[in-house]
């Protein structure tokens, strides 16, 4: 399968700085139509400021700057010709903590669609909210709770919506920084459940802390320490030989 | 090692000593609060109480068409049919008191107030009917026992015969007493006995109303301005610090602004409640920019990423999120600004809205006087129907002031609970 993919997202010697600190050190790596990538590596090493690259969340850290060239569908998304809202509808991302909007869960997942003009009528905003529901498995939870508030769901059900939101926008990109770490293992097995059903649709890309989790979600791996990607390729390869002491380490439990 | 534990135990006792110090101070310091409360509270009862209720007269008129013409009725003479309704009284009861002694027992106002009862019911003409007119404030006090027989003789020169008439009326239940209720329906008048709350009270919403509506959008646009327009940095610190002292203006400043620009230099009209909206709205204003700010910078990041991450831009995260889940806070700091520029009088008086009104204000730019205004006028006057009446005024200030609190409260709490469950 990884042969007939096609590159979905290229970066080529991305840095990050924030102010005079460097965050991210000359990273090249690709993401593939259709996977499931993991990034991992100890806390500190950067794996969040690269996922928010990708969709140009940096843009509201003041004092953050990227170097190098991150394209989409081989388009400069720093370029000129690069509208920062419609890229974020194509790349979508679901956050560490449930940050649902403080509106209905109807309101939550009809928000995007709306304001990008995607339904022409209530009919239609409906059913994107239905099918979006559904494929983040949360719709037969939901279905009777539509007019009340985000915020009233469980935990898990929240970050369920949040990926909910983020895919009613049809996206082909979807990041999550560690979507399961404020969650229990039970609503972490339905979110790892619901990444391989959408891996299918989209290419993912997920930021984890669980070496276990990452085996058990992504195609890919990516090992980043200190601002620096050290090793990337198929999970299976990278835990049963992988080319660096540090990766090998970190995956060993050794440090991190 | 026993003298070890004696020392422990000596150094916790000492501890908790400090502990009951500090309980005790703390409570005296709330006593004391309460103290002066109560003080405060019965002095404004104590006030106030004698302006609760009016004294009437219990007269029978002859609206006779020998002094009303049914064409022309407001130009009748009103004075005549007071007068006629005396002399039948005093001839009736067989008095020696003159006619003009027992005129001054009654409000001055009294041949107007038997012409507006015409002219609002022209059927009246040709007919005899009773009337309640106000005892004049003078007699108004006696008749509450607020004022000796023993002053009212050696101050006013009453004689003998007109009290003891005055007493056989009150023996036949001609004097009655009755809710001051029009001291809230109508306008200040120079007699207190027919003195009333209305034009202050217009003249404090008209107030408000130009005050809310100069700075709330003005309040609104500075934070979207410092907060997510302009990037941190020299610039915005140097705005937040100047908003900061400008609520430390002392508010006879904002008048004086008032009467050197609206008035002087833009020729809006003196004493008119647009003014004075304008002067307290920039009063206000720096007072709900700082309280806008908070609740715009209380709104989490994370809300924020959430409508950016969907592609809304920037001022969609702003009017869509941020601003509705800042709105209670920005509501709450308002009224409690708008409280504040309603219980002010310092700058409304160098604007002239402290000038005597007697007509009620039929906009925003005729004049009138406000509520705190209106107190101070009353206050200052000789007449104790007047301090009385001032007491009521400051009960009805109050009674807006625990009003507009408790809509804060209110909305605070629903416009919470709205967040977390709509
Ligand atoms: N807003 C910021 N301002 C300044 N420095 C930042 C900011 N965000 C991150 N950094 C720095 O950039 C580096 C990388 O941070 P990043 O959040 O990407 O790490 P991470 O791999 O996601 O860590 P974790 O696993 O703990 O989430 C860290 O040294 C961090 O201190
Ligand atoms: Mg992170």
């Amino acid at each position: 399968m990884e042969g007939l993919s096609r590159i979905k997202v290229e970066c080529r010697g991305v840095s990050a700085f924030y102010g005079e600190t460097q965050a991210l050190n000359e990273v090249n790596l690709s993401i593939y139509d259709h996977e499931v990538m993991a990034l991992i590596g100890p806390s500190g090493c950067g794996k969040s400021t690269f996922l928010r690259s990708l969709n140009r969340m940096n843009d509201l850290v003041s004092g953050c700057r990227i170097e190098g060239e991150i394209s989409l569908d081989g388009e400069d998304i720093y370029g000129r010709g690069m509208d920062v809202t419609r890229l974020r509808t194509r790349v979508g991302m679901v956050f560490q903590k449930p940050n649902p909007f403080s509106k209905s869960v109807f309101e939550n997942v009809a928000y995007g669609p709306r304001i990008h003009g995607m339904a022409s009528n209530r009919s239609e905003l409906e059913g994107i909210v239905e099918t979006s529901l559904r494929r983040a498995s949360l719709w037969e939870e939901v279905k009777d709770r539509m007019k009340q508030p985000g915020s009233s769901l469980s935990g898990g059900q929240q970050q369920r919506l949040c990926i909910a939101r983020a895919i009613a926008l049809n996206p082909e990109v979807i990041l999550m920084d560690e979507p399961c770490s404020a969650l229990d293992p039970i609503a972490t097995a339905r979110i790892e459940e619901l990444i391989a059903e959408l891996r299918g649709s989209y290419s993912l890309v997920v930021v984890t802390h669980s070496i276990q989790q990452a085996a058990r979600i992504s195609d890919r791996v990516a090992f980043f320490h200190l601002g620096k990607l050290v090793e990337d390729g198929l999970t299976g390869d990278i835990y049963n030989d992988p080319k660096d002491d540090r990766t090998l380490g970190y995956i060993t439990g050794r440090f991190g | 090692m026993i003298r070890e534990a004696k020392a422990t135990r000596d150094y916790d006792r000492k501890r908790h000593r400090y502990d009951g110090w500090l309980h005790g101070v703390s409570l005296c310091a709330v006593m004391l609060g309460v103290f002066f409360l109560l003080v405060l509270f019965l002095i404004i009862v104590k006030v106030s109480l004698p302006g609760l209720t009016q004294s009437y007269f219990v007269l029978s008129v002859d609206f006779s068409e020998e002094w009303i013409e049914r064409g022309d009725i407001a130009s009748g003479r009103y004075r005549k049919v007071l007068k006629s309704g005396f002399s039948e009284l005093l001839e009736g009861r067989g008095s020696e008191v003159r006619v003009r002694d027992f005129g001054k027992v009654l409000s001055s106002r009294s041949s107007h107030i038997l012409r507006e009862m015409v002219v609002s019911d022209p059927a009246l003409v040709g007919r005899r009917v009773e009337v309640r007119l106000p005892l004049s404030d003078i007699w108004d006090q006696v008749n509450k026992g607020l004022l000796s027989w023993e002053s009212l003789k050696v101050h006013r020169g009453v004689g003998e015969s007109l009290q003891l008439l005055f007493l056989e009326l009150k023996d036949d239940g001609l004097v009655e007493e009755h809710w001051n209720v029009g001291v809230l329906f109508r306008g200040d008048s120079r007699f207190p006995e027919v003195a009333g709350l209305y034009g202050a009270i217009v003249g404090s919403f008209y107030a408000m109303l130009v005050c809310f509506l100069v700075s709330f959008p003005l309040a609104i646009a500075t934070v979207l301005y410092t907060e997510e327009l302009v990037p941190r940095g020299r610039f915005r610190d140097i705005i937040d610090v100047n908003i900061n002292n400008l609520a430390s203006v002392p508010s006879v400043v904002f008048g004086l602004l008032g009467l050197a620009f609206f008035i002087g230099s833009l020729g809006f009209p003196r004493s008119s409640p647009f003014v004075g909206g304008l002067v307290l709205g920039l009063m206000s204003l720096p007072t709900m920019v700082i309280a806008a700010r908070e609740a715009v910078r209380r709104v989490p990041v994370s809300l924020r990423e959430a409508a950016l991450s969907v592609g809304a831009t920037r001022q969609q995260s702003v009017f869509h999120h941020v601003l509705p889940s800042a709105m209670p806070g920005i509501l709450t700091g308002t009224i409690i600004a708008l409280a504040r520029a309603l219980g002010e009088a310092a700058p409304l008086l160098l604007i002239g809205m402290n000038a005597f009104v007697s007509s009620d204000p039929g906009g925003v730019m005729d004049p009138a006087t406000a509520l705190p205004t209106q107190i101070l006028i009353w206050s200052d006057s000789p007449e104790r129907g007047f301090v009385a009446r001032a007491g009521i005024a400051i009960v009805v200030l109050i009674g807006f002031l625990l009003l507009m609190n408790g809509l804060s409260i209110y909305v605070r709490s629903r416009w919470s609970s709205y967040d977390r469950y709509g």
